[in-house]
């Protein structure tokens, strides 16, 4: 008994300097002088517009990925995937890269001397330093999160329902709405979750690729680096909270869904 | 029962319904989004960073210093966590205590949270102002601390499923035939977990050595000193030396590819010996 209670002893603690402590003491900081210096550097319109553009961001790098995400899983899963080796290396591709050499990979192709970079901007269409590189970049980031979760349960469900449905006269939307997507909610809701949780939070590529003007290409997370630069701490640690307070619900919602995924 | 399983594996053959819109037009479509999202970027950047003086740009004096901390500080990480993780992952599943539930979920938070926000709740702690009288900013210190922190639940999460699934009555029965709790650990826990301990390990080694976001505010960035390769690679691109900070990235990509197809084979390995 007594090494048990050593053993927990050591694996609280450890727990406790590393991950508790800190977390709350950024909930201190935040709030040391009350809530209204907060609510003032949260609504500041730098501040505003960075909130707006992490969630716009989000918002359209989100769908992308869904999209993607299911058809890519249903074609991987099914073996119908041309190439399916080489595809799995890219799908899991963005989680080996460092966020900062996604970003540089997306410069190189954007930017002066690029391949795409000089004729887009000779056509007047300008990607890095402006919202195409932010949605870019985030997207990348955010690729592998649903095929990831979509795939291990295509597999395992297997095609006789969706056979039984075809044997039965459905169409193939019928099938895919009825069938296979209700089978597929729960995971694809966790890839959700945590491909909405890495797009609010992105930080390496976005900062590479957006010049991190701001007003203009200011994501939250890059506005809490630049306030802590610039020695405004309160600014610094209520945009920072207000990232980790979503980070909970993120946090929590993973919690429920993966009880939920196992069923 | 032979006979059923015949006929009711022979309609795979068949095509489906959604196979069939999927078959061309989906896979297509995901292969061309794949390759525009994630290949060419890719592509440009092994192209930038070959067309560079590559050699030149990889050994000069700070990319090595640069890529050898980055490496020690990963092999580090995965060590640590190793010990930390199977310790967490054994208190969360064997162990039972008040307030034990909210402790799991809250393993996830490195994972949730954003690399930039995981930098600034450590210097909150142990940074200039430290309640505690703790500063480790501007060290190497404090880039094993944020190293730790953002791939905590690495070995913790792959460990402690294999550990839920092993019935615990085995651990009682070798304390019963008079086993010390290691010599336990050590003949009945550890070749159990082994393989799902590498693979947590390998992860987070590989997520260390790319490692941006949480490093990049705690450590100061002090050439020769606290200055990782994902730190360097940024500063290059801001200088304008984007053919140098290509060479940093394509070595930090093959290293970490190398990495995880090694973690790949070296599991399977292992399961075939214990299967």
């Amino acid at each position: 008994m007594g090494s048990r209670l050593l053993l927990r002893t050591g694996a609280l603690g450890y727990l406790a300097v590393l991950l508790l402590g800190p977390v709350v003491m950024i909930a201190y900081r935040t709030f040391e002088h009350g809530v209204a210096p907060v609510w003032s550097a949260l609504s500041t319109p730098t501040a505003e517009h960075a909130i707006y553009l992490s969630v716009l961001v989000t918002l359209i790098s989100l769908p992308l990925n869904v999209v993607f995400g299911l058809v890519a899983g249903v074609a991987i899963a099914r073996r119908r995937m041309p190439a399916g080796r080489s595809v799995n290396l890219l799908v899991n591709l963005p989680f080996a890269m460092s966020p900062v050499v996604i970003g540089l990979a997306l410069f190189t192709l954007y930017g002066r001397g690029g391949w795409l970079g000089d004729w887009l901007s000779g056509h007047g269409i300008q990607v890095l330093f402006a919202l195409p590189s932010l949605v870019l970049a985030t997207t990348f980031v955010s690729l592998p999160f649903v095929v990831r979760e979509v795939v291990p349960v295509l597999e395992e469900i297997g095609t006789d329902q969706e056979q039984a449905a075809a044997t039965l006269g459905a169409s193939a939307w019928t099938t895919f709405w009825r069938i296979t997507l209700p089978a597929l909610r729960w995971a694809l809701a966790y890839g959700v979750v945590l491909t909405a949780a890495r797009a609010l939070g992105e930080f390496g590529a976005v900062s590479i690729v957006s010049g991190n003007i701001v007003g203009q290409t200011q994501t939250l997370p890059l506005l809490v680096e630049e306030r802590f630069r610039n020695f405004d701490a309160v600014g610094a640690y209520s945009a920072g909270f207000a990232l980790a307070l979503i980070s909970m619900f993120v946090v929590a919602a993973m919690t429920v869904l993966s009880r939920r995924k196992e069923h | 029962m032979a006979e059923a399983a015949t006929v009711a594996r022979r309609p795979a053959a068949v095509r489906l319904p959604v196979a069939r819109i999927g078959s061309a037009l989906g896979p297509g479509a995901a292969l061309l989004y794949l390759c525009l999202i994630v290949g060419l970027p890719v592509a440009a950047l092994a192209d930038r960073a070959a067309t560079s003086h590559f050699w030149a740009a990889v050994t000069s004096p700070q990319a090595r210093s640069a890529l050898q901390l980055t490496v020690e500080m990963s092999l580090a990480t995965a060590a640590i966590n190793v010990a930390a993780g199977v310790l967490i992952a054994w208190v969360l599943v064997r162990d039972d205590f008040p307030g034990k539930a909210l402790l799991n979920g809250v393993i996830d938070l490195p994972f949730a949270l954003p690399t930039i926000v995981a930098g600034l709740v450590l210097l909150s702690l142990y940074g200039p102002n430290s309640p505690v009288g703790v500063n480790v900013a501007q060290s190497r210190a404090a880039v094993l601390l944020a190293l730790l922190f953002v791939t905590l639940p690495f070995v913790v999460r792959s460990v402690q499923p294999v550990l839920l699934a092993l019935d615990a009555e085995v651990e009682e029965a070798g304390t019963c035939l008079g086993a010390s709790g290691w010599q336990n650990f050590r003949m009945l826990v550890w070749p159990a977990i082994r393989a799902a301990t590498l693979v947590g390990a390998g992860l987070a080694f590989a997520r260390a050595l790319g490692e941006f976001g949480s490093i990049v505010l705690i450590s100061g960035n002090i050439t020769f000193h606290t200055q990782v390769a994902s730190v360097l690679i940024s500063g290059q691109v801001e200088s304008g030396d984007t053919s140098g900070a290509a060479a940093v990235s394509i070595v930090l990509l093959v290293l970490a590819l190398v990495v995880l197809a090694s973690l790949d084979l070296a599991v399977r390995r292992l399961g075939r010996r214990r299967g």
